[in-house]
């Protein structure tokens, strides 16, 4: 056996954290994120919790996971598979061990592989001694009592002193990947505060597994991957909630209007209202409502008083918000609606991704409802659409809703820092006090959009409501062709949105074999795998929709373009149908899956070989 | 302070709509009351807004000429909530009916209530849905025979200010549509309350309950069986304004003047401002025949408004946090730069 050393560069690497809820590791992720981040490694992270918090200790459904994905070229996803996996448990080394690459790295805490562990993993054996994981490195150190013994001359009981396993699992990993401890030392420094003994423990535990690391070097190489290749520029790591937050406070400073945020907390919709809430300092005035139809209606409220008015959801609280959606449609109002999709239907899969409400905010409400619908493709793209949705909700008078997900919502990856002076105007058409003969629902005849009369401005004062509204002066209206006329108009208001959408890109050749379309969180999937394939040579390209209503205005002449078309999408066909009943020239195959995880790049490949040879 | 220079009348508060209540409805006499009173409070016409649900009651927004926004059913209270909480200048009056407020709304209700938004929430209360045509409602009488309820109803009513005041309510006040006098001056008091007011209005639905109320209303018995109340003032009440409240025990009890040596000393005397709910509550509970039924303002207590609070956290917030804009949050916490 080679018991030197030694130092390997990888392009990438993908690292797994994986232990019980409560042993921390989404924080031992999010540590060793933020450490590679600073060191300038591109990275993707995908937390992957269970949904209840205390699930049964030890057992599989209790696994808590962290993914992170670390490289120095450009990086999309968070990694199919890990090279190295962290397994807490029995129970984490269970629910984990099919992800992980054949020659991978398994660093285990020896001390809770015991009779107990495995019993309520379900191991009927012991795993360690299974021939399966003979095709990995397997690195069983007593992590537990390691810990506990760096620590015994602090005198913290047995229950703080084992909480802090979690760094000596990671000063490992920093020791893998030959990175410092500088940034997880001033983390604890910040953390902690007001409580210097958990700040030395957590430190010296941290540099105790660094050091075990070393010293057991015979067994692993030091894996180092180079700092990526990315644009110039001032960076910081985003998730896609709190992105999405700053796309809307962005939107109010530049619209200068306050945002009203009316919401009822939901996972993994949540940490958006959380984001707004703190920022009390930029004005935002945030409502927790009692339910989700109160979320809304009082951010309807606040957009009938010239607020930027905002609610966030998912799915199951979107159903909520139906009736009132369609309010907001009639009166013609600006209201952001985000939707961070979950795994359904009811309940469902609440902290596990999926695209399977795309139908019901498209068309899920009572009458003729139009409502233009975003979708940001990568967790700091929320931060895009969501300015995007405010910037389409403000000027042309409607709800808009913005679809992301919780592989979105949840998963982060650095972000360029914008400068505000680069973001777009926002006009909002607002009627000035003091205007001669104004009529509520009078519009402009190109955009058919109505003005924003605000009360408080002195001889605007009108009604609005959910009944009809004749055409002009918005009074209440039962005339049958005033109807009619007012049905159109809202649909005819809302398709004219398209001159303000961009065409769709297609990333590769502008026609060829087959083409793959994307929408929504599977971009950073679909993007590795259509390049991975075009550098094989293959005849492939791929378009990713974020304007899903209105659609794109030179759709149908991308799809004309090739032989083949394969919608992929984490859903029964959603997408596809939608695409199928506005272009009813083209056939549109399906790849879908629906098991509450992303794609993974490999699968993905192996359906476009096959389709490509079909 | 007044914000209005010179003093507007009511009719500057009636809007070109034609009103569409059946002839004969309560709800005409209480649009009267409101147009009334709603110059008295000195407020700019533009910084009203009337904020409605559905319902008979809820048509009220189209009848005055100020902000209006007719919502969705039950929804009121959210509503008008995000408009007074965007906008704290706006005098903000959320009109209910009894199933709007205490059915499918019943969850904002309370909320609302709770929180203290400084809303006036003026709920018609006809103990039946008058705008679907008479079916039984969350306070109809137990035993009421309605379209929904051809054998009588089995459940027991909602009793608005006992559930007013059981979310906490700080201002409850009961008037009757026919009583146009005192609506508008219960009406000035709520519009000048700041929190959340709820006044129960005691409203005739011609066409579906016809004389719920009657046997308050009735000129021969309306004054032995109402009693009005006001602040600071022995509770006294009856035609010969010979009866009144003494507290007996626990309870709340009817007594005569001049009788078992009684005199108007012993009356209780009416203290709307009181803190503790427990009086307010045996008032706006008490029922005909055993008593009589309160009108008047009943709870009437400070407290800071929701949306005040709001705005005081908000400024401190502001002036602690280095964070002035949005180029000051990109640029906070760990920032890296790539050359
Ligand atoms: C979501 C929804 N459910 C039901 C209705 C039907 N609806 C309209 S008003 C009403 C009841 C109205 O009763 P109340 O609130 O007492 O008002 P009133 O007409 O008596 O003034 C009902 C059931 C509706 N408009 N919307
Ligand atoms: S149905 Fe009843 S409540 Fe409705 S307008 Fe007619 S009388 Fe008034
Ligand atoms: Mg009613």
């Amino acid at each position: 056996m080679d018991t030197k050393p030694r130092s390997i560069e990888l392009e990438e690497v993908s690292i797994r954290f994986s232990g019980d809820s409560g042993d921390g590791m989404q924080l031992t992720g999010t540590l060793f994120s933020n450490t590679a981040a600073l060191f300038g490694n591109d990275l993707s992270t995908f937390p992957d919790y269970p949904s209840e918090i205390r699930a049964p200790q030890g057992t599989v459904g209790g696994v808590s996971g962290f993914q992170v994905h670390v490289g120095h070229s450009q990086i999309n996803t968070p990694g199919d598979y890990a090279d190295v996996l962290v397994a807490m448990n029995p129970a984490a080394l269970k629910a984990n061990t099919k992800w992980i690459k054949t020659g991978g790295t398994i660093i285990l805490d020896k001390d809770n592989f015991d009779e107990k562990g495995f019993l309520k993993a379900g191991y009927t054996d012991n795993p360690l001694k299974a021939e399966k994981l003979d095709k990995f490195n397997v690195i069983d150190a007593p992590i537990t009592s390691l810990t506990k013994e760096a620590i015994k001359d602090l005198g913290l009981d047995n229950k703080s002193a084992v909480r802090t396993k979690n760094m000596f699992a990671l000063g490992m990993v920093f020791y893998l990947f030959n990175r410092t401890l500088d940034y997880t030392f001033d983390f604890f420094e910040i953390k902690f505060k007001k409580r210097p003994l958990i700040i030395e423990a957590n430190k010296r535990v941290l540099q105790a597994g660094f050091n075990y690391a070393e010293t057991i070097e015979a067994l692993t190489p030091v894996i180092k991957v180079k700092q990526a290749e990315i644009e110039k520029g001032k960076y910081r790591t985003l998730n896609g909630n709190v992105a999405t937050a700053w796309g809307l406070l962005v939107a109010s400073e530049k619209v200068g209007k306050e945002i009203f945020v009316g919401s009822y907390p939901i996972t993994p919709a949540t940490g958006i209202l959380e984001e707004l809430s703190l920022r009390k300092d930029l004005g935002v005035k945030s409502f927790q409502a009692e339910d989700e139809i109160a979320g809304i209606c009082s951010a309807i409220g606040a957009s009938f008083t010239g607020s930027l008015a905002v609610t966030t959801t998912s799915g199951p609280g979107l159903s909520l918000k139906s009736e009132a959606i369609g309010l907001a449609v009639m009166t013609e109002l600006p209201l952001v609606i985000v939707n961070v999709q979950r795994g359904g239907p009811s309940t469902g899969l609440p902290t596990k991704t999926e695209q399977a409400d795309l139908l019901q905010v498209l068309y899920g409400r009572s009458g003729e409802c139009p409502v233009p619908v975003l979708a940001a493709s990568t967790p700091s793209d929320c931060f895009n659409y969501a300015y995007e949705a405010a910037k389409i909700a403000l000027e042309h008078m409607t709800p808009v809703i913005l679809l992301t997900d919780g592989f979105l919502g949840n998963g982060s990856e650095p972000w360029k820092i914008p400068s505000m002076a680069d973001m777009p105007e926002i006009n909002p058409p607002l009627i000035p006090e003091g205007i001669e003969n104004f009529q509520p629902y009078a519009r402009n005849n190109k955009t058919l959009v109505r003005g924003w009369a605000i009360p408080g401005k002195k001889g605007l004062e009108h009604r609005v409501g959910g009944l009809e509204k004749d055409a002009i002066t918005g009074s209440v209206s039962h005339d049958p062709l005033n109807h009619q006329k007012m049905v159109e108009t809202r649909e005819g208001k809302v398709n004219r949105i398209v001159k303000d959408v961009p065409d769709l890109e297609v990333e590769g050749n502008v026609s060829g074999e087959l083409l793959i379309i994307g929408w929504g969180s599977t971009y950073g999937h679909l993007l590795t795998a259509f390049r991975e394939l075009e550098a094989e040579g293959k005849k492939i390209s791929l378009a990713h929709f974020r304007y899903i209503r209105p659609l794109p205005k030179n759709t149908r002449k991308v799809l004309s373009k090739f032989k083949k078309i394969v919608v992929c999408e984490l859903n029964l066909g959603q997408f596809a149908n939608y695409l199928r009943m506005n272009f009813q020239e083209f056939e549109f195959k399906q790849y879908n899956k629906i098991q509450g995880l992303p794609f993974t790049v490999i699968e993905l490949k192996e359906h476009f070989i096959k389709l490509l040879e079909e | 302070m007044a914000e209005t220079e010179v003093k507007l009348t009511p009719k500057d508060f009636k809007s070109d709509q034609e009103v569409r209540w059946c002839p004969g409805c309560g709800d005409h006499a209480i649009l009267t009351a409101i147009q009334r009173a709603l110059p008295e409070l000195e407020i700019k016409k533009e910084n009203f807004v009337f904020v409605s649900g559905i319902g008979c009651s809820s048509r009220l927004p189209y009848y005055v000429d100020t902000f209006g926004f007719h919502g969705i059913h039950g929804r009121g209270s959210a509503i008008s909530s995000g408009v007074k909480i965007a906008n704290t200048r706006l005098s903000v009056w959320q009109m209910t009916g009894d199933g709007d407020a205490l059915a499918i709304g019943g969850n904002h209700f309370i909320h609302t209530i709770r929180r203290n938004v400084d809303i006036n929430i003026v709920l018609f209360n006809n103990e039946i849905y008058g705008l679907t045509k008479g079916q039984y409602s969350p306070t109809s009488q137990k035993g009421a025979v309605t379209h929904t309820s051809p054998y009588g109803t089995v459940e027991a009513p909602f009793h608005p200010g006992e559930l007013a005041i059981g979310a906490q309510g700080k201002f409850f006040a009961r008037t009757i549509d026919n009583n146009i006098k005192l609506s508008t001056e219960i009406f000035i008091e709520a519009g000048k309350h700041e929190g959340t007011s709820v006044i129960e209005i005691l409203q005739n639905c011609v066409i579906y309950n016809d004389k719920t109320h009657g046997y308050l209303t009735d000129k021969e018995y309306k004054d032995d069986r109402q009693i009005i109340l006001r602040h600071g003032e022995p509770m006294i009440f009856g035609k010969e304004r010979d009866k009144g409240l003494i507290l007996d025990g626990l309870k709340l009890k009817v007594v005569k003047i001049g009788e078992d040596g009684i005199t108007e000393d012993d009356i209780l005397v009416h203290k709307a401002n009181e803190n503790n709910p427990g009086v307010h509550t045996m008032l706006a509970n008490m029922r005909y025949p055993n008593y009589p039924v309160a009108m008047g303002v009943i709870r009437n207590v400070q407290a800071p408004s929701y949306e005040a609070s709001l705005e005081t956290q908000i400024e401190k917030v502001k002036t602690q946090s280095k964070i002035k804009k949005m180029d000051d949050l990109f640029n906070s916490g760990t920032v890296w730069e790539v050359k």
